[in-house]
Formats: C-alpha cells, structure tokens, sequence
C-alpha cells in the first residue's frame, strides 16, 4: 500500500525556521499513550493544510505546524515534553531563573 | 449556486469569473488528509447531531441513504489554492436531517470518524447549502476523499467539509475545530480569502 506519510524528519526545515536547535533530534512523549521516542519516528501528514506529527504508537496528534505568509502557528498539546539535545550548557544560569520565575 | 448572471461586458460568465481570488483550477482531485483513512464497516456506521440540551438524533447508514437526496452540481475551493468547478454529488441535505431537531443553537462542531473536527455557524449548515454527501461522480464515495461520508459545504474553504464525518454537535459557544485552532480562519469564506486567523 503507497504510504501516506512521511517520518518526523521532514520536520526538520520547517521547525529550523523556529528554533535555533534541531528538533527532529529531540525525544518526544506521546500526551496520549505516553510513547517516548524521536521526533524523527513521528509520522508526518504533509498532504495537508499543514504539518500533522502523529504518535507511531497511538495516531494521536503530537504536533502541528502550520506556515501562513508572515507567521507560523505551532501546536505541541499532543506532546508531554521534549528532551532536546543541547551542548555547553551553564547549570547556574538554569538555576538563577528558576529561582527568580519561582519566587515571583 | 449555479445561476449567473451576464457581466457588464457582455460576456458569459466563465471560469475566471468562478475562481476565487488566489485559487487556481485543478483537473484532478487532489487528497488531503490530516491522518490515516479510517475504514467504517457501513453496518456500524452512525451519523448523528447532538443538541445543546442534550438530545441526540442518530441515522444508520439504511436510514441515512433511504432519505430524499440531492445531486448538487458546486466549485469547490481548497485552501491550500486549487479549486474544481461542476463537482457532482449524491447526498442528502442538511435541512432534512434538522427537520426534527429542535435548537436555538448557533454554532455547528462538526466531528469525524478518525478524531477530525471543524466549526461553523449553523446557518451556514441550512438552506440549500450543506450536504451530507456519499455519493462523488456517479460513484461511491471513496474513502481516500471522505466515504463513506463527508460533509459538503462548498461555499466555504474544503477544510469545512469535513471527510468521514461522523456527526455534528450544536453549541451556544463557538468552539474552534482542528485546523481553526492551529492558525486557519474561523470561518473560511474562499471569495474573502479568509484562509489564516489573521485574514
């Protein structure tokens, strides 16, 4: 059977114009079922009036992207959390704004 | 729907004149899905429309297709810019399925096998103007495009017509559905080019 979407790469362009990290590369939790997994293992409906990510596990929507000509409308309800790789963090600076966020 | 008048030039109207702004004629039926074709057995296939008072009304597919039927002839115009003019259907009118509903409702969510939603005034559901329709061509409705059945309301963008459409909830709150809240305009008017929230 022809397939009918693609895999969680094809992501990676469109969500490069938003972020400054790779997100195909981060782990995604299905709000759903709970899956855990990479971006890259969603899959993808492009055929569409906009991206559709859905759960390889449960079909469910774990993200939305869609591009109009001056902005874009990103929609992450469907995912718990994502784990996104990232280098040469600096722990304290985390710290400080936590703290500060906490106690306003 | 299908009645013109002459422009002041004299001419018949043609398919320019037909074309909303922006959109372009496409001879084939492209297929857009937000996800994976849900496949319904026809023997538990069930429409239904939920009132705000909590009243459902519920047709099988025998009851649906044993009720009076239109063929329209429409355009239809989707958002993503192509459009087809002279579409034909089988299928069967809103203002039969509401005959004995009773509401002071005026919004429609409108609900589909697969999880999809899409809202709209219910006038825009009346009078001549929406269908449920299963039959595209002369054929069945094939389930790439929406069968068993789909809504049809073409004088807004195809998004409102929604494939697979399972049922209708009438609401005293307007309530966004699937691409509405994910940037797409609320109501869709193709001759406005209400395409994105912003427009």
């Amino acid at each position: 059977m022809q397939t009918d979407h693609l895999d969680g790469n094809a992501l990676a362009g469109p969500l490069a114009e938003i972020f400054t990290a790779d997100v195909s590369a981060a782990v995604s939790r299905c709000a759903t079922c709970g899956l855990t997994g990479p971006v890259a293992a969603l899959r993808v409906y492009d055929r569409a009036p906009g991206l559709v990510a859905r759960c390889p596990g449960c079909e469910e929507v774990v993200l939305r992207l869609v591009r109009g000509p001056d902005a874009a409308w990103l929609d992450l309800r469907g995912a718990v959390s994502l784990r996104i790789p990232l280098g040469g963090a600096n722990p304290g600076a985390v710290a400080t704004d936590g703290g500060a966020a906490g106690g306003g | 729907m299908s009645t013109f008048t002459r422009g002041f030039r004299g001419r018949r109207r043609g398919e320019d004149d037909r074309l909303p702004p922006g959109q372009y004629l496409a001879e084939d039926f492209p297929v857009l899905s937000a996800g994976p074709t849900p496949h319904v057995p026809l023997d538990r296939w069930e429409f239904t429309i939920d009132t705000e008072a909590g009243q459902t009304h519920r047709w099988t597919w025998r009851e649906l297709t044993a009720l009076p039927y239109e063929e329209p002839a429409v355009d239809i115009h989707c958002v993503t810019s192509w459009s087809k003019l002279g579409t034909t259907w089988r299928g069967v009118s809103l203002d039969v399925l509401f005959e004995d509903v009773e509401t002071t409702a005026d919004y429609a969510l409108v609900h589909s096998y697969g999880g999809y939603t899409t809202n709209l005034p219910l006038d825009d559901l009346l009078d001549g103007k929406a269908w449920i329709a299963y039959r595209y061509e002369g054929e069945d409705l094939t389930p790439s495009h929406g069968g068993p059945a789909r809504l049809l309301v073409p004088h807004l963008y195809f998004w409102k017509s929604a494939k697979w459409v399972r049922g209708i909830r009438l609401l005293t709150e307007d309530w966004p559905g699937f691409w509405e809240t994910a940037g797409y305009h609320n109501y869709g008017d193709p001759w406005r080019e209400q395409r994105y929230a912003d427009d």
